[in-house]
């Protein structure tokens, strides 16, 4: 495969992933928990290092899911204790993520990892960094990334399909028919910190929360079906993806930067003329026939 | 035995103690009011049997179990405004929800299920906006699908929290048979209500409550005048001698 052709697959798999969990954080009004845990999960990329002295998937998918869970866990805790929500994720997220931070100034002549990666992430890159099997290349490390937890997220998405759209719609009822609705809630976190961790290289810690969450506001837009949200979810994210690497090419731009506008343009267009959600109906509808 | 008990149950926020030993027994297929001002406690009260809220002391038999053994016998409409309505989903969906508890964790809904949500939905006169996205339904009939997802579950025992307020006179009728064929087929159902003009037509015993328990039993001998008084700390002035006993 081409060069060209690598970038597009890894950052639509990025588009597809984040779309997909997304969907469930802008239903359960959790945007901002993803803009905590995609920082905080920098804490436990370096503690992988640190703990195995190497930055390959598996080690860091274990420190991200370790970090995130931790996060949600101290965001819920402070808030049991009476401080307001959103302060609690304000706290908690800064706090790990300054830790990262630091951890990384400390080591950072031995390790190829730095704050600006870390945020902007340099999808550029991505079609050299291959994994070698038998001493033959198999492909970016990125796609396997990403593929193997795609895989991860449509799982947990199917097996528990009715148990995420409940526990999302109304969380009374679910805990009264006996839906695990912590351990859902914990699933969907861990997914959440895979996703983050695996698409860091390619678009960056700040550029995912515009993937997780931009074109889930715009499907929220387009459809009435949870079902047909995820998966227009995840087609816009892939939209944005192919369009943004144009302007990128085009313009010589960076490609993250310009997927995530790509995801900001594609939301104001669907703002104005979604069928029925958009503001244009609606002002349709208002005015006299 | 009774279906449902409530022993020396005490909540508090903060400190702060929102019921006070509250104790009642309710007798099968009984439609039960339970009235107070605001502020009295009477979600809270719901809660804190389902334990969305926990509490200080007491406990909570359902058919002479703890309710925590015995969940599945109990169903709860909660107040419409408690969740969101602009949720991408249909009316169909929403009802089928109450046979989640039937259907068992991580499995799909089989035909029977969607058949018996189809008929539930029927039972409120709902059935014409089966496919109907939630946000497209008014008040009343937001409420209805409500009811018919609690007709869904298929409980012993409702615990319904104002499911009369902001609807329209046929939704409001469509309530009050719903209830009556509920109590017929031996089910036990709580309401918290708010209308004291309806209160002796709808309901065969009431809870008069204001923190604790002011006054409990059957509509006939409890809803008077006296009890009303101290409920409302004095505060009713507009009933008629026709809507209360005393």
């Amino acid at each position: 495969m081409s060069y060209t052709m690598w970038i597009l697959l890894t950052a639509s798999l990025v588009g597809i992933n984040c779309g997909l969990v997304g969907t469930f954080l802008v239903l359960r009004k959790m945007s901002m928990l993803s803009d905590a845990i995609s920082h905080s999960v920098l804490l436990g990329i370096v503690g992988a290092y640190m703990v195995s002295h190497h930055l390959q998937g598996v080690s860091m998918l274990v420190g991200a899911l370790i970090v995130g869970l931790l996060t949600t866990f101290l965001v819920q805790w402070l808030h049991q204790k009476g401080v307001q929500n959103d302060a609690a994720i304000g706290v908690v997220f800064t706090c790990l993520f300054a830790i990262g931070v630091v951890l990384i100034s400390l080591f950072a002549d031995r390790v190829h990892l730095d704050v600006e990666h870390a945020l902007m992430g340099e999808i550029a890159f991505v079609p050299w960094d291959v994994l070698e099997v038998g001493g033959k290349s198999i492909g970016p490390k990125a796609i396997w990334l990403l593929g193997f937890v795609l895989a991860i997220n449509i799982f947990c998405i199917v097996f528990a399909y009715k148990e995420f759209k409940i526990s999302s719609f109304d969380y009374e009822m679910a805990v009264t028919l006996g839906i695990p609705v912590v351990l859902i809630h914990y699933v969907l976190m861990g997914m959440l910190s895979l996703t983050t961790v695996a698409s860091f290289d390619s678009v960056g810690a700040i550029l995912v929360v515009a993937m997780l969450i931009v074109p889930s506001a715009t499907a929220y837009l387009w459809t009435d079906r949870l079902s047909v949200m995820l998966i227009c979810s995840a087609l816009i994210g892939v939209l944005a993806s192919m369009i943004g690497y144009m302007i990128a090419t085009v313009f010589n731009v960076s490609i993250s930067g310009a997927i995530a506008v790509s995801t900001g343009v594609i939301f104001f267009i669907s703002l104005w003329i979604a069928p029925k959600h958009g503001l244009l109906r609606k002002w349709l509808k208002k005015s006299p026939a | 035995m009774n279906p449902l008990v409530v022993e020396q149950m005490t909540v508090a926020y903060d400190r702060q103690l929102v019921l006070e030993n509250v104790s009642f027994s309710v007798p099968e297929g009984k439609l039960v009011g339970v009235i107070g001002p605001n502020g009295a406690g009477k979600s809270t009260l719901m809660k804190a049997m389902l334990n969305f809220i926990p509490r200080m002391h007491g406990h909570v038999f359902v058919y002479g179990q703890p309710y925590e053994k015995q969940r599945h016998l109990v169903g709860y409409v909660p107040q419409r405004n408690s969740v969101d309505w602009d949720f991408p989903t249909n009316a169909l969906d929403v009802v089928l929800m109450g046979r989640y508890g039937h259907i068992g964790l991580w499995k799909r809904p089989r035909k029977e299920d969607i058949d018996m949500a189809m008929q539930c939905l029927d039972k409120v006169g709902m059935l014409p906006y089966a496919k109907r996205q939630i946000s497209q339904l008014s008040g009343g009939q937001q409420q209805r699908v409500f009811l018919a997802r609690a007709l869904a579950q298929d409980a012993s025992i409702y615990f319904m929290d104002e499911p009369f307020v902001g609807v329209d006179a046929a939704t409001e009728k469509a309530i009050v048979q719903l209830l009556n064929e509920l109590k017929t087929r031996g089910k036990t159902v709580l309401v918290v209500h708010h209308d004291l003009q309806t209160v002796r037509d709808y309901f065969d015993y009431v809870l008069l409550l204001n923190k604790r328990v002011i006054a409990f039993g059957e509509t006939e001998s409890v809803f008077t005048y006296d009890h009303i008084q101290k409920t409302y700390g004095g505060k009713v002035t507009f009933l008629s001698s026709t809507h209360i006993v005393g």
